[in-house]
């Protein structure tokens, strides 16, 4: 099909109900396939929409020659189509397609409900614009109220530009009027062709039917004027359009800009649980950045983290979850976790660092498990394997574990190799073995804590009615001693008295060295008291230290409680902290006055309370007190 | 209140009448109205007294149709001037997207336009929004009136508009100035967007 040659940007009238779609054509026709793709252009027929076409054909050709362009109606396009389809060539014309640098469809609104090309126009859009080629489409309403159609074709139908002709506006009838008038070398009477552009044309074509039927007046004789129109009715009708106008442009400059491109595909990543922050700073520039590829790239990037994060739980379920594959711009990281999970020697838990030996003191009641531990430390592997240590809860054996794990760490193994620690509490053992059989990756977990130069397990007594956590331990076990590496354990009771454990594994157990730590006896609690108060700040009198060593506790814990305490009561009151004091609050009896002291239930007071009343004694007046209890 | 919903291409912008009693809020809706086409605007809701003074407040919806893919639509509310509904004014103000201001221009009116000025700003703060940010317009309605009556534009902007916002003289009755102020409102309301205030 020819378009007309006539049809040019420069016999384009441009005015407020065609400026966007104008502008947008013109931007199309400077740089095909860059910027607006597909150019989708609506409105009533007769508003210029097939001009517009012919200008961008006219204006892409004349700035590059070599560009093939197609203009058809989708009626022809579909013809071809079919044709192609009927003869077995669809591919054959799929390539035609894609050598077309600017397709011109002309009348889109006729793919209501023809499903079955519809798909395949679906595919041919999508070829042609992964290669860049321009798609200018036009129709009487917009995609989304053409019947029938598929919603991946109406989205893409508008996911370039959408844009609307609407009816010209009075200057732009008038400048129609005069240009048809000087094409066809004839002239009216002053203020004839005003009058006539006052009436509301729908289109253009109309205005075209008027001046004709003028002219044929004109050449009869007869007419002067065409009929007044009212003026309140002309008003009534451009006042809104106006606005509309207006507001549609202010609209595609605020809104329809680079910016709402990036903040649309922002909403749509956000709500896939991607990390944006990228596409945010893009928005914070001053000028328009390459949006395409910007979006481009990030897609690119996002695709390219999805894939990390499958490759990743397959490895390990839990892996997937992790927030490095929701973030593009922690890339290299997410690089870095699949190539560990994928080679498998993601290392086992390395001991806390905070648990050191030097802040491990010693008393009468652990001097054995500290003397053991420093044994095990002197010769890993040798004397001591497995070494268990078993006592009550906060008595410091899971601090001697982590601090034979950190010494073991730190002394280089004979050769200079470093020497590989696995420092794990055994429930989250227990964990990672559960998830390993549930991810079919138990190789991997038994790669992980085999080649461990130290295994030490904390509350090993969680493995009691395990028996697959068991088994794998046993395997485990006899590995490391077999290969003379060191085993440390520890256990809130004997292996004896640890239930459901297999005999054999109990056997193991008790093989080393069993060991056990008491809560700490007098001096020991003495010297715990220095070390806490100490490191709370605090003077440590030996007469206040005697005192607060006096009753007995269960662990190390319960001290570190009663200085915290302690501290907190003496700041509360403002007073430093003394024997007195100490006597006060933990209720022990004052030996000086002799008197047995109320009873009561240590750590049943606490801080505030005493706070509240001291500051009630301060108050200045009573009548101050009165009116505050009355509040 | 979401301005721009870009997953459903949606625009919605609430924009709230505001000024004393008897300034001409609802007359402005009331042209807005009629000059809108019939498929674009929904009904107008308006609770009025006898006397057609706003009781609680008139709401005028616009549906601007499709723009650049976006479906834009334009919720236009009165709040009613006198003094004690002061609640229901707070109430409207809610979620605002941009504000004009309607006020009287006759001379005997000023101090009640200033005191509904004032009353904006302290509603807008109580709103927690920062009055210097919200889009505003200020209308000087009753421009008409014989001008031994009115004050100018001039004189009114030097004695409201300290800000510096756009004014317009209007005929709200007539028609002059009505779309003049929706559209400068308009305007501010979308180009916040392009700003990056984006709420």
């Amino acid at each position: 099909m020819r378009l007309d040659p006539r049809f040019t940007f420069d016999t384009l009238m441009v005015g407020g109900g065609n400026r966007l779609a104008v502008a947008a054509a013109r931007a199309v026709a400077e740089s095909p396939g860059t910027v607006y793709n597909p150019l989708f252009v609506y409105g009533t027929t007769g508003l210029g929409k097939t001009h517009l076409m012919g200008a961008i054909a006219g204006l892409a050709t004349s700035l590059q020659p070599d560009i093939e362009v197609e203009y058809l109606s989708l009626d022809e396009f579909m013809a071809q189509m079919h044709a192609a389809i009927s003869a077995g060539q669809l591919d054959a014309f799929a390539r035609k397609c894609e050598r077309i640098g600017l397709l011109l469809l002309d009348d889109v609104q006729f793919l209501a409900g023809r499903r079955e090309t519809q798909g395949e126009l679906l595919r041919l859009f999508e070829r042609m614009q992964t290669q860049g080629r321009q798609i200018v489409l036009t129709s009487d309403r917009p995609p989304s109220e053409i019947d029938d159609v598929d919603d991946r074709l109406v989205s893409r139908l508008s996911g370039g530009l959408l844009v609307d002709v609407t009816a010209p506006d009075f200057e732009t009838r008038v400048a129609i009027l005069r240009s048809l008038c000087a094409e066809r070398k004839i002239s009216f009477k002053d203020g004839m062709l005003e009058e006539l552009a006052r009436f509301e044309f729908a289109n253009v074509r109309e205005l075209q039917g008027a001046l004709n039927r003028l002219m044929a007046h004109q050449a009869m004789g007869l007419a002067d004027a065409p009929p007044r129109p009212s003026q309140e009715l002309r008003r009534a009708a451009t006042e809104f359009e106006s606005f509309l106008t207006d507001i549609a442009s202010a609209v595609q400059e605020h809104v329809a800009s680079w910016q709402t491109r990036i903040r649309e595909r922002m909403a749509y990543w956000a709500g896939e649980g991607y990390r944006t922050g990228v596409l945010q700073r893009a928005l914070d520039l001053p000028k328009e950045p390459d949006v395409d590829g910007l979006l481009a790239t990030f897609a690119a990037a996002v695709e390219h983290l999805k894939r990390l994060e499958r490759s990743a739980s397959a490895v390990d379920e839990r892996l997937g979850a992790d927030p490095v594959f929701r973030d593009p711009e922690r890339m290299s990281e997410a690089e870095d976790l699949v190539e560990r999970a994928l080679s498998g020697d993601t290392p086992p838990p390395l001991p806390i660092i905070t648990f050191q030996r030097e802040g491990f003191d010693v008393g009468a009641s652990n001097q054995l498990a500290a003397h053991a531990a420093d044994a095990v430390v002197q010769d890993p592997g040798g004397k001591y394997n497995p070494l268990l240590v078993h006592g009550p809860s906060g008595v410091g054996k899971t601090h001697l574990l982590h601090a034979i794990g950190n010494v073991l760490a730190d002394t280089p193994m004979p050769g200079g190799k470093a020497r590989i620690v696995g420092c794990v509490h055994a429930q989250k053992f227990i964990d990672e073995l559960i998830a390993a059989i549930q991810g079919g990756t138990i190789d991997r977990w038994r790669r992980r804590y085999g080649h461990v130069d130290a295994l030490l397990v904390d509350d090993v007594q969680f493995v009691a009615g395990k028996e697959r956590t068991q088994e794998e331990f046993f395997a485990l076990f006899n590995t490391i001693v077999g290969e003379g590496r060191q085993i440390v354990l520890t256990s809130d009771r004997t292996p004896a008295e640890i239930p459901d454990l297999e005999a054999r594994l109990r056997s193991r157990f008790e093989g080393g060295l069993v060991v056990a730590i008491q809560p700490p006896d007098r001096p020991l609690r003495e010297r715990l008291f220095a070390r806490f108060l100490e490191s709370a700040g605090r003077a440590a009198p030996p007469e206040l230290l005697s005192t607060l060593a006096e009753p007995s506790v269960q662990s190390v814990r319960e001290i570190i409680g009663m200085v915290n305490r302690l501290g907190a009561v003496a700041d509360a009151g403002g007073v430093p902290l003394t024997t007195q004091v100490a006597r006060a609050e933990l209720g022990m009896p004052t030996p000086l006055a002799g008197v047995p002291a109320v009873q009561r239930s240590r750590g049943t007071r606490d801080a505030s309370f005493l706070d509240a009343e001291k500051v009630v004694w301060e108050w200045p007046d009573v009548t101050a007190r009165i009116i505050e209890e009355f509040r | 209140m979401s301005l721009v919903n870009y997953a459903t291409r949606e625009i919605t912008c609430k924009i709230v009448y505001y000024g004393p009693g008897r300034s001409g809020k609802t007359t402005n809706l009331h042209y807005i109205y009629g000059q809108v086409p019939g498929d674009r605007k929904g009904q107008m809701v308006s609770l009025a007294t006898q006397t057609d003074r706003t009781l609680f407040f008139d709401f005028l919806p616009i549906d601007l149709g499709t723009i650049s893919g976006f479906s834009t639509r334009f919720q236009l509310y009165t709040v009613p001037g006198q003094i004690y509904y002061a609640t229901t004014r707070k109430l409207v103000l809610q979620g605002a997207d941009g504000v004009v201001f309607v006020a009287d221009s006759q001379s005997r009116q000023l101090q009640e336009n200033i005191e509904s000025f004032q009353d904006l700003h302290s509603n807008l703060a109580e709103h927690g929004v920062d009055a210097r940010a919200v889009p505003l317009v200020i209308q000087y309605n009753k421009q008409d009136l014989p001008a031994d009556m009115v004050m100018g534009v001039s004189d009114l902007d030097e004695q409201l508009n300290f800000r510096g916002v756009p004014s317009f003289g209007a005929d709200a009755l007539h028609g002059p100035g009505v779309f003049e102020t929706l559209r400068a409102i308009s305007e501010l309301v979308l180009r916040r967007l392009s700003s990056g205030g984006n709420r």
